[in-house]
């Protein structure tokens, strides 16, 4: 019963949200946060009692759900999905703290961003990809809300945007999900595993999942809507949009895309390596040259899903722990970096990062914090990031020598720009215009400090987690071995 | 002689006069309420009292003219549940347009009844009776709002088109008499089999579907939809969007998977053609609107196309899917409709752009929108997407994959003008503030509706069941 719960925990604190008043705006943020505590305690518990030697699916759940379809409703969990799954729980219940502050329409607010957490555990742990598909639309519609009514800037525009290039991506995955279906009449991983499609069709299927789930990663050039959609969202919703969201596409293509046809992956792997490279560092130029906080974090985080890319192409075992890893690694980072932006910007009410200067007199902690996201986010040792990248480019070289090292490059431009960011923000001339700004308060402490912990801690022992990872991802790789001869 | 075949079009007949002759002798009944509660009890007996009645292709009234089978009584039990809702919608609505509200819903009964024979009958006359039954009642239930000009010309025009479109079926069902001498379907399609192929069969393929696309809107037969829809009270729209296009929808289902059958090579392509060129229009016009009403027919036109997929895969899963798919379409259909309802009460306009700040005004209706669009967008988790999942993997699966891709590709289009009309309604501020007024009944219709349309998607287990049980006993 425990993955039924962990998607019904947020559907049921929705529910309760739903009936308190609205004025009661304390009494349903405690209701939220613990309710996000629930859930964090118990994929906590997940973790522990999971048995990490054992290979496959454990936690198993079924229950038939379409019969004439002959599709179940099958929940199950192995490590990548477990990584995820605490990774969104860390995340969810960092995001309920930061949005403490908030004081429009706040009820509204806990129960569309519960709808998406339900949606995106969901998605972690579906074991049948129509049931997936519909989390994953659960996890994408609320956001169009979300950024519609709590967003900044130009959110109207960017809510549409985002809606509408993630639903045109959905659209390729139905696509494929269509053709799986009339070719096998199911859609149960399982068994999907156990069923060998001729090549032409895995490449057909794979090239339709790279666009449907490549729009969520988001792979270059689908990734216009990261930018705005980012930007305008509120800040809860950008940390859940970054951490989380998309890492929908990656864990999705690593599941369905590599684990059922490593024909067609490995067909198009040198066109994910290339856009991996792409991504790293044409994105991660665009970051230089951003005006706005928000964007350069956005685009940075895109910059950083390349790295995730380059490890999918890679496809080894090292390269997909890597991948899996960064979309850890990297989603804990950028709640942080978004975290911290939506701190600042709620004192300072602008993003521009040339308005600032001189921050880290008056707001030390906040300058810490930012500058080791910023070195996690270049991959600095001691940091969950490290690990990750390390195991990605140690992975990509047995496959894609030059393009790894050309990726690699990116790290360097990584560090100018977050480097140039924490310069002008926090050091450079003193702008008397923020003399008087506070610090981050003991209580907003909290969650960064619950992100700091968990980046850190990853980092200097890392084996829990990969081996957690690993424990999925070998069984993926042994099928693709297996498929390829 | 089995009356228990006849028993609800009995019941909905007499609850129909009876509602008029109360309105005769006591005259305060026809201003009041009252007869709107009755007519929803009555209904709502009905509803109940129909799962207990037997069905069967042996259920049978007048010589097998008129058939109680499994797929009739689903009919009956969507039509008399569209027809709760919108009693159940009018309460409120009628009241600046009309003192006499005892006799709408009286009406509201005979188009129950011109739909309910539609569903039964297993011949032609009865059929055209049945569709006329329905079609007079509408006429005069869409001119209700007799001091509103869009109003009345939307009941010349919907008299006149139909007139016209009625004139085109009977033509056509005179040549199917000429040419085999009988009117009932079993009779037809049993001269047909003998392999006598006339080339007026075609000619009156061609009459039928033209006038039965009318009733369901099929491009090019259409015309009629936006205005009709835009003139005619919100609650008889939502009529005429979900009870009179399934009507017609059984109608087509019985000749053209029945009495045609072995013509498919005949009538198919004509089917494609209309298929294509109502998911082209349909969706397209869809874009431009800038009233409610006139967008939700186009909408509407646009889902016709999506159903006649089931029509075209012709296969029992087709059928099914078709049958879940109107399940769905009526639940999304009446919440969307009940919500430009209770805009209309609060606003007095239908405009989207009167959509502008709801969020603020009325986060409950928001939401209703909300899921009743996304569900017609066909987004999952809510109804319309399993609905869609089901006709398009039919029709790939009978071999249309081009046209599963048009129509997915439509629906993306469709995706884009429903979420043009959400995006309107969240956001903005509108110089009113007022919060909305939303009578009990009118909540009640949009928590059951959007209720039920989270229900299917969720667990639409039940639903398509049911669904291929009904398919499989008809095929």
């Amino acid at each position: 019963m425990h993955l039924f719960l962990l998607i019904l925990i947020p559907l049921i604190g929705a529910l309760f949200l739903i009936l308190i008043p609205e004025k009661h705006q304390s009494l349903i943020k405690w209701t939220s946060a613990f309710f996000g505590l629930f859930g964090l305690a118990l994929s906590i518990h997940i973790f522990f009692v999971f048995d990490k030697s054992a290979l496959g699916m454990q936690f198993v759940e079924s229950i038939p759900w379409i019969r004439s379809f002959g599709i179940n409703f099958r929940l199950g969990m192995d490590g990548l999905s477990l990584s995820m799954v605490l990774l969104t729980s860390i995340i969810w219940f960092t995001g309920i703290l930061v949005s403490w502050d908030l004081q429009e329409r706040v009820k509204e607010f806990f129960i569309y961003m519960f709808i998406l957490v339900a949606g995106v555990f969901g998605v972690f742990l579906s074991l049948d990809f129509l049931i997936m598909f519909v989390f994953l639309e659960i996890a994408v519609i609320p956001k169009f809300v979300l950024i519609h009514v709590w967003g900044s800037g130009k959110k109207e525009y960017s809510a549409i945007k985002y809606t509408l290039y993630l639903l045109t991506g959905s659209a390729f995955a139905l696509i494929a999900m269509m053709m799986i279906y009339l070719q096998t009449m199911t859609l149960d991983f399982t068994q999907l595993a156990t069923l060998t499609f001729s090549a032409p069709f895995q490449k057909i299927i794979f090239i339709l999942l790279l666009i449907g789930f490549g729009v969520i990663i988001p792979l270059w050039p689908l990734h216009r809507w990261t930018p705005d959609g980012h930007s305008s969202a509120p800040t809860a919703i950008s940390m859940l949009l970054a951490g989380v969201i998309m890492k929908l596409g990656g864990y999705a293509l690593i599941r369905i895309g590599i684990g059922l046809f490593p024909i067609g992956a490995a067909f198009w792997a040198p066109l994910i390596a290339v856009i991996a490279v792409v991504n790293c560092i044409y994105i991660a130029f665009v970051a230089m040259v951003q005006k706005d906080l928000k964007y350069v974090v956005a685009n940075s985080s895109i910059s950083h899903m390349g790295y995730v890319l380059m490890g999918l192409a890679a496809m080894n075992t090292v390269s997909l722990t890597g991948a899996a890893s960064q979309m850890f690694a990297h989603g804990i980072m950028a709640a942080l970096f978004f975290a911290l932006v939506g701190l600042i910007y709620q004192r300072t009410h602008t993003r521009m990062i040339a308005d600032f200067g001189g921050l880290a007199h008056q707001m030390p902690r906040a300058a810490t914090l930012f500058l080791m996201t910023g070195l996690a986010s270049l991959g600095l040792p001691g940091f969950y990031n490290f690990v990750s990248e390390f195991l990605i480019f140690v992975g990509a070289f047995k496959t894609f020598p030059v393009l790894a090292t050309m990726a690699i490059l990116a790290v360097v431009i990584t560090a100018i720009y977050v480097l140039r960011v924490v310069q002008q923000i926090f050091f450079g001339p003193r702008n008397p215009r923020w003399d008087n700004l506070k610090d981050i308060s003991n209580v907003e402490m909290i969650p960064l400090i619950i992100l700091v912990v968990v980046m850190l801690g990853f980092g200097i022992i890392p084996a829990p987690m990969t081996n957690l990872i690993d424990q999925g991802i070998d069984p993926i790789v042994q099928h693709e071995v297996k498929g390829s001869l | 002689m089995n009356i228990s075949v006849v028993s609800l079009e009995l019941a909905a007949l007499s609850i129909g006069f009876l509602i008029i002759i109360f309105g005769l002798i006591f005259p305060s009944f026809r201003s009041s309420k009252t007869g709107g509660y009755l007519a929803i009890i009555g209904l709502l007996s009905m509803l109940i009292g129909s799962f207990f009645l037997p069905a069967s292709n042996t259920q049978t009234f007048i010589n097998a003219f008129y058939v109680q089978d499994d797929l009739a009584l689903f009919f009956k039990q969507l039509f008399i549940l569209a027809a709760i809702f919108i009693n159940a919608m009018s309460l409120h609505y009628l009241k600046p347009y009309t003192k006499n509200k005892g006799d709408y819903f009286a009406l509201t009964f005979f188009a129950l009844t011109g739909m309910m024979v539609m569903a039964s009958a297993a011949e032609f006359i009865t059929l055209y009776i049945g569709l006329e039954l329905m079609t007079f009642t509408f006429v005069l239930l869409t001119a209700y709002k007799k001091q509103d000009l869009k109003s009345g010309e939307a009941g010349l025009k919907y008299i006149l088109l139909s007139a016209i479109s009625s004139g085109v079926l009977l033509y056509g069902l005179s040549l199917l008499y000429g040419l085999t001498g009988k009117l009932d379907f079993a009779g037809i399609s049993s001269v047909f089999s003998l392999g006598a192929t006339s080339p007026l069969v075609v000619w009156a393929i061609i009459m039928l579907l033209s006038g039965l696309g009318f009733k369901i809107a099929l491009v090019p037969f259409h015309m009629w939809t936006p205005d009709v829809y835009e003139g005619a009270p919100t609650p008889i729209t939502a009529f005429l969007a979900v009870g009179s296009k399934a009507a017609g929808f059984i109608a087509f289902i019985r000749v053209f998977f029945h009495v045609f059958s072995v013509y498919t090579s005949i009538f198919m392509p004509l089917l494609i053609t209309l298929t294509v060129l109502t998911l082209l229009i349909g969706n397209l016009i869809a874009l431009a609107q800038t009233h409610l009403k006139r967008f939700l027919a186009y909408s509407s036109i646009a889902h016709a196309g999506y159903i006649l997929l089931g029509v075209i895969a012709y296969s029992k899963l087709g059928l099914s899917a078709i049958l879940f798919y109107l399940m769905l379409y009526l639940f999304a259909n009446i919440g969307a409709f009940a919500g430009v309802t209770a805009l209309v009460i609060n606003t007095g306009h239908d405009r989207i752009a009167d959509l502008t700040g709801l969020w603020k005004r009325s986060p409950f209706l928001s939401v209703i929108f909300l899921i009743s669009l996304l569900s017609l967008a066909g987004i999952p988790p809510t109804a319309g997407f399993i609905g869609k999942f089901y006709l398009f993997t039919e029709a790939i699966h009978q071999g249309y994959l081009w046209l599963a891709a048009l129509a997915l590709g439509m629906s993306l289009v469709a995706i884009y003008y429903y979420l043009m009309v959400l995006r309107t309604l969240l956001s903005g501020t509108n110089e009113e503030t007022k919060s909305f007024i939303i009578p009990f009944s009118l909540r009640l219709v949009m928590i059951v509706s959007a209720g039920m349309t989270l229900v299917i998607g969720i667990w639409p287990g039940p639903f398509t069941d049911i669904a291929l049980r009904i398919a499989q006993s008809f095929l």
